[in-house]
C-alpha cells in the first residue's frame, strides 16, 4: 500500500495547503477517493460514470485501495458494497441512470440497515427511448430511499462532497448511506479548476466499532433481519418495531443537518438572498441560473439565487424562510418531472409564488435566456 | 404545535409516537446532556437521574451487549461500574443479551428484547428503566416503543452521542462518568437519611 499520513478531516478539507488542476469530474472522483482511505472499491461499467469507477481502479493499482473487483451487473454491485460495509469496512461505488434503477431495491436496504457506503451517481436519461445524454430524472426515484442526497454542481463540489460525505456518513448518530449526484457529461466529462490538498494525506479510518449497529453478524440483526423477521412474522409486534425502525433511519438523516453544515457549509447557498425573484435549484442548473441571474441584475432587475447542496435531507426551514419574502420563486431543472419544484411546493407556504420551470432534458441543455425569459415574466 | 413545542415525556404517548430527532429535539454537544428534549449540563442530566431512581418504585437498568461481554479492553471495568451503580440505587438488572427478535415472545422475567420491550416493562411494572451498552440505533427503536405503550421513565447512558427518543440521555459516558453517577446517587441517597 502506498504511504499516507492519517490526517484530522478538517485539516484535508479545509486547513491544507491545495494545489489547483485542470481535470474532469471523473478524475476528480479520483484524487478524492486517492485522499478518502477507502478499503474497497466495487465497479460496473454505464456511461457517463464508467470513466470514474475505472480511475478508482487505477488507484487500486497504485496501492491506494485494499481490494477493488468488478461485479456482475449493478444489483450484484450494491449488494457487494453492502456486504463490505456490514463487514465493517470503508467502501465506495458508482453508478448512473438505468444503472441506478437496476440497483434500486438495495438503497432502501442500505439505509434500513445503517450502512455508511458513500455511492456517487453520475446521472443520466432512463426514459424510453432509452438515451445516455445528461439528466436528472433518476434522482426522482431516489429521494424516499432513506439515503442522503448530496447535489453537485461542479468537480470542485463533486470532489469536495465525496470525501466529507465519508465523514458525515460515518457518524455514529448518523450512520446511513450517502449518494453523492452529478448531472452526468456536464461534470464527468468537462474539465473545470479544482482545488486538491496533497495526495500524501488521507482521511482517519473508519471505526466500525463506534456504529449504531453491530458488524455483520450471523445471529443478530441487520444480517438476520432482511432474512427472518419481520417480514416473516404477522403481528403487532414486528409491524410496531418494523415502524420504529423506519423512523429511526429518518431521524438519523434529521441528525446529519448539523455535520453537513459543518462540512459543506449549509445545505444551501445563497446569492442575493432578499432579492424580489429567487432562482432555487441545484446541480448544474445552478450555473446556468447565475449566469441568468448576472443577465437579469444588468437589466435591472431584482433576482436572487438558491443553490441547494443537500436534497436529504431537505432544507425546509432555510427554503420556506426565503421564499417567505420573495414574489416569485423559479426552479430550473434537467428533467420532465420537475422533482425539485415538487420539494419546494411541499414546503413553501403560498405554493402560487412557484414557477415549475424552465425544464429541458433528453440531454438537451438550458441556454441562460430561457431562465432569463421567464425572470422577466415574473417581473411585470 | 410547533417542533420546538415537543417534549420527551414519559407515556403512553400513542399508537405510534414519532422519532424526537424528527420534532427538532437535537442532540447535545460534548459535555451536554438531554433532559426530557431539552439540552442541559451533564452534571445537571446526573443530578435529575439520580431523583429518578431514588423515587422510583420498580427501577430497573437494561445493559446491552456492549457492556455485557468483555469485547475489547475497559468494558469489564465498565460492566462492573454499572452494576455497583444499580445496587446503589436500589435498581435490578434485567439484561438485553442480543437484538434478534424472538417468537412466540421472550421471558419476560429475565430478559428485554429492542423490538418489544413493552412486554418486559408491562410484565415487571418498571416504572424507571436505564438502558446502557445497547448499540444506538436499537435503543432509539426499543425508546420510541416504550415512549408509545407504556408509562416507564426511560434514560439512556451512551458512550457516544445520546438518544433524543429517552427522557433523560447522556452522551460519551465512560468508566469515570458511571463512577461519577454512581457518587451522586449515593450522596443523594445519604442525604435523603
Amino acid at each position: 500500500m502506498i504511504e499516507q499520513t492519517v490526517v484530522d478531516p478538517r485539516h484535508l478539507f479545509f486547513d491544507a495547503p491545495k494545489e489547483t488542476e485542470f481535470i474532469t469530474g471523473s478524475e476528480a472522483v479520483r484524487e478524492a477517493i486517492r485522499r478518502a482511505n477507502v478499503d474497497m472499491a466495487i465497479s460496473y461499467p454505464i456511461t457517463p460514470q464508467s470513466e470514474s469507477m475505472h480511475l478508482v481502479g487505477d488507484l487500486f493499482a497504485e496501492g491506494y485501495i485494499k481490494e477493488y473487483f468488478r461485479g456482475e451487473n449493478e444489483f450484484a454491485v450494491m449488494s457487494s458494497v453492502a456486504g463490505a460495509a456490514m463487514g465493517g469496512v470503508r467502501v465506495f461505488t458508482a453508478t448512473g441512470g438505468p444503472g441506478t434503477l437496476r440497483a434500486f431495491e438495495n438503497f432502501s436496504t442500505w439505509a434500513g440497515a445503517r450502512l455508511p457506503i458513500v455511492c456517487a451517481f453520475m446521472t443520466r436519461g432512463v426514459n424510453s427511448p432509452l438515451t445516455i445524454q445528461p439528466d436528472t430524472i433518476e434522482m426522482a426515484s431516489m429521494l424516499d430511499t432513506g439515503i442522503m442526497m448530496l447535489h453537485a454542481e461542479t468537480a470542485q463540489d463533486l470532489h469536495d462532497m465525496i470525501l466529507r460525505a465519508f465523514m458525515i456518513a460515518e457518524k455514529t448518530d448518523v450512520h446511513i448511506p450517502v449518494g453523492v449526484f452529478v448531472d452526468g457529461f456536464f461534470v464527468t466529462h468537462t474539465r473545470d479548476k479544482v482545488d486538491i490538498a496533497p495526495k500524501n494525506i488521507k482521511l482517519p479510518p473508519y471505526n466500525p466499532y463506534s456504529a449504531p449497529v453491530p458488524v455483520m453478524d450471523m445471529e443478530n440483526v441487520p444480517f438476520r433481519q432482511m432474512r427472518d423477521p419481520f417480514v416473516m412474522k404477522s403481528n403487532f409486534i414486528s409491524y410496531a418495531a418494523h415502524a420504529s425502525w423506519q423512523q429511526e433511519v429518518l431521524a438519523a438523516a434529521e441528525r446529519s443537518r448539523k455535520y453537513i453544515d459543518q462540512y459543506l457549509g449549509g445545505l444551501i447557498e445563497t446569492e442575493n438572498q432578499d432579492a424580489e425573484i429567487m432562482l432555487v435549484t441545484s446541480g448544474t442548473a445552478v450555473s446556468q441560473s447565475r449566469e441568468a441571474m448576472a443577465m437579469a441584475r444588468a437589466e435591472g432587475l431584482n433576482v436572487g439565487l438558491v443553490k441547494i447542496k443537500s436534497i436529504r435531507p431537505f432544507p425546509e426551514e432555510e427554503i420556506k424562510k426565503i421564499a417567505r419574502n420573495a414574489k416569485a420563486v423559479i426552479v430550473p431543472e434537467f428533467n420532465r418531472v420537475g422533482w425539485l419544484a415538487r420539494e419546494i411546493k411541499s414546503v413553501v407556504e403560498d405554493t402560487t409564488k412557484v414557477v415549475a420551470g424552465p425544464r429541458v432534458f433528453g440531454g438537451m441543455t438550458m441556454p441562460p435566456e430561457l431562465i432569463l425569459d421567464e425572470i422577466r415574466r415574473c417581473s411585470v | 404545535m410547533s417542533l420546538t413545542d415537543y417534549r420527551v415525556l414519559a407515556g403512553p404517548e400513542g399508537y405510534l409516537p414519532p422519532a424526537a430527532a424528527t420534532q427538532g429535539i437535537t442532540l447535545p454537544e460534548k459535555g451536554g446532556a438531554l433532559v426530557e428534549g431539552k439540552v442541559v449540563l451533564g452534571t445537571y442530566a446526573m443530578e435529575q437521574i439520580a431523583e429518578k431512581l431514588l423515587n422510583a418504585k420498580n427501577p430497573v437498568f437494561f445493559p446491552g451487549p456492549l457492556l455485557l461481554w468483555a469485547w475489547k479492553e475497559g468494558v469489564a471495568e465498565k460492566a462492573k461500574a454499572l452494576k455497583e451503580m444499580a445496587e446503589a440505587a436500589g435498581a435490578k438488572i434485567i439484561p438485553m443479551p442480543d437484538y434478534r427478535p424472538k417468537y412466540p415472545m421472550i421471558n419476560p422475567d429475565i430478559e428485554i428484547n429492542p423490538n418489544h420491550p413493552n412486554l418486559t416493562i408491562w410484565h415487571n411494572k418498571i416504572d424507571v428503566c436505564v438502558f446502557a451498552g445497547v448499540h444506538c440505533h436499537y435503543a432509539n427503536v426499543a425508546l420510541k416503543i416504550i415512549r408509545g405503550g407504556t408509562d416507564c421513565y426511560t434514560i439512556a447512558l451512551c458512550g457516544e452521542a445520546g438518544h433524543e427518543d429517552a427522557m433523560i440521555s447522556l452522551r460519551d459516558v465512560g468508566l469515570s462518568e458511571l463512577q461519577q453517577l454512581t457518587e451522586i446517587i449515593k450522596q443523594k441517597k445519604e442525604g435523603a437519611k
